[in-house]
């Protein structure tokens, strides 16, 4: 009996070893990065039919978890690398090295019925910090406002609370929503409500506010008169090596910064 | 108690290898389940206890502003506690009536062909995804909430308890209806003997006598509405301040727990803070499941059917 469970184990360790061995790519991460991961490495893997390129979204943080426990080759991160993870990374002896894929803008956007059509930095803070919970307020129409913001603990709400908000806490009855889809979707349907998104997300169904007279555009993210910007990363172990070296560098390229502006960022080219 | 004989017979002695092997196997099986529920236990201690040296039990419990990320960073979940009992009050307003009320059907009033199409559609019912549930809620329910209320979001407690209140009708339906069952016919007989008719027999033979099958029923469908995750995610709205209404966005512990966790970095306090919701959570449905269990055993022995 003992003799079959060992084999047993052996068998499966023989195989995850073996998955491992090949030329596989293991991306996880950001959400935000997500629809770029997935496009260059759809493009890539037909350039290049002997690559295996598996991408998986589930957050900043979850894709560097994964890339200190050594599960993923790629992390995808909306965020730069906090000191605690690199701690973390440093004492099981990985070290992240960050790649910048592109830039992406965070647009305030509001239903498509709403008469506003820009906000300065001090109104959408008083927005969504609770000062101000009126559209009349801001030049708008007499309706409550109704805020949608993203889970406290993503990239893209880390970004818009330190360039906006400039750390103060989101009203508590702000609608937190676990996606740019669904923050879209909700304010498509709410004719009192605003939110963000990443420049990606913005779609016909809602309207996008300029930001201090500025309105988000890959020009005014790239040059930086657009002050809700912020790069979008890759974190790799090291130096990326082989397979892993040669997707970044198609992602940085050309070809792939190309790919970036379809899905809606901003390429650095 | 027809167990026994079955088991002497396995037991005799002359057992060949291979029957040691299957039993053997079948034992494992058998025992996979407590060591699932032992790890996930332990997990769940493990990484939520850690929290309480942030913050005292007390106001994690009853603190009322969670703001896992900030610094200093406020882990207060009674919005979210009272979110979750909130949609759940409301599920059981809506699955009590729909559960029960379709069980007393299929079993009292229901032929046998009406039984044939409804049971089989009640059953399908519970193996819709909940992410489907979630998509009818944002598409359907949600804007015709809004309009029919006037509300500036539709998405709220309402919107999560009547569906999670559709979610949980099949459980209680069919635990309702088991227990229905296991009313001795006798019962009903003896009440039809002494002249009273079938609506006098069910209101005061039938139901009382499955009365803690019901109830069980009950609490089983509320444990499930409050540990349903997709839809409250989806259609409850997300916002964590203290609920006043059913017409509020609220943000259930399970929601704040699926949401939350993806981006929370490992080992953090907003981490352990999660894993001590799950912690929370685990200990109210498995008050609700012990509970159940109890009016189960007791309604068993009232009825004779063992213990």
């Amino acid at each position: 009996m003992k003799k079959t469970i060992l084999l047993f184990v052996a068998a499966t360790l023989l195989f995850v070893q073996g998955v491992k061995a090949s030329d596989r790519i293991v991306m996880e991460g950001s959400t935000t990065v997500l629809p770029i991961a997935q496009k260059t490495a759809e493009v890539y893997m037909d350039g290049n039919p002997q690559a295996q390129i598996s991408v998986r979204g589930g957050g900043s943080s979850v894709g560097i978890t994964s890339l200190i426990d050594g599960t993923c080759d790629i992390a995808d991160a909306s965020r730069s690398i906090k000191d605690t993870e690199l701690e973390k990374a440093a004492s099981r002896g990985v070290s992240p090295k960050a790649h910048v894929v592109a830039m992406d803008g965070i647009v305030l956007i509001v239903n498509p019925s709403n008469t506003v059509n820009g906000l300065t930095k001090q109104q959408a803070k008083d927005i969504f910090t609770g000062k101000v919970s009126n559209w009349s307020e801001v030049g708008g129409r007499n309706e409550k406002i109704v805020s949608i913001s993203r889970d406290s603990s993503s990239g893209t709400f880390e970004a818009f609370g330190a360039l906006v908000l400039g750390g103060a806490k989101v009203r508590p009855d702000a609608l937190l929503q676990a996606s740019n889809q669904a923050v879209v979707s909700i304010v498509s349907q709410t004719p009192g409500a605003i939110g963000y998104v990443g420049l990606g997300y913005v779609t016909g169904a809602v309207k996008s506010l300029e930001f201090e007279g500025v309105k988000a555009s890959k020009e005014t993210v790239l040059t930086g008169k657009y002050k809700v910007g912020r790069p979008l990363f890759m974190y790799t172990n090291g130096d990326p090596k082989g397979a892993t070296k040669n997707f970044i560098d198609f992602v940085k390229s050309a070809e792939g910064q190309k790919i970036a502006e379809q899905e809606g960022f901003v390429g650095l080219k | 108690m027809q167990e026994k004989p079955c088991r002497v017979l396995y037991n005799h002695p002359g057992k060949t290898m291979k029957e040691k092997i299957i039993r053997w196997v079948f034992t494992v099986l058998a025992f996979a389940s407590l060591v699932f529920l032992l790890g996930i236990v332990i997990v769940l201690f493990k990484e939520g206890l850690p929290i309480f040296k942030i913050v005292s039990p007390l106001n994690f419990l009853f603190g009322k502003s969670w703001y896992p990320t900030y610094s200093p960073a406020e882990f207060g979940i009674l919005p979210l506690i009272l979110s979750s009992f909130l949609v759940t009050l409301g599920a059981l307003i809506v699955c009590m009536p729909l559960g029960v009320g379709s069980a007393l059907y299929l079993n009292e009033l229901a032929g046998n062909r009406q039984k044939a199409i409804l049971k089989p559609v009640i059953e399908l019912l519970a193996s819709i995804p909940s992410v489907v549930y979630g998509f009818f809620g944002v598409v359907v329910v949600t804007p015709y909430l809004q309009k029919t209320f006037n509300l500036p979001v539709g998405m709220c407690a309402l919107n999560a308890s009547l569906i999670l209140g559709i979610m949980a009708t099949p459980t209680v339906c069919s635990i309702a209806e088991d227990a229905l069952n296991y009313v001795p016919h006798s019962f009903r007989e003896a009440s039809f003997a002494v002249g009273a008719n079938r609506w006098q027999t069910l209101t005061q033979v039938v139901i009382p006598a499955a009365g803690s099958g019901i109830s069980t029923a009950i609490i089983l469908g509320m444990s499930r509405a409050i540990g349903e995750t997709m839809t409250v995610l989806m259609v409850a709205g997300g916002s964590s301040a203290m609920p006043r209404s059913f017409f509020d966005p609220v943000r259930p512990m399970t929601a704040a727990i699926a949401a939350e966790m993806g981006e929370a970095p490992m080992g953090s306090d907003h981490y352990h803070a999660l894993f001590a919701i799950a912690l929370i959570l685990f200990i109210i449905t498995f008050i609700f499941n012990v509970v159940a269990e109890i009016i189960s055993r007791r309604f068993r022995i009232k009825l004779g059917l063992s213990g």
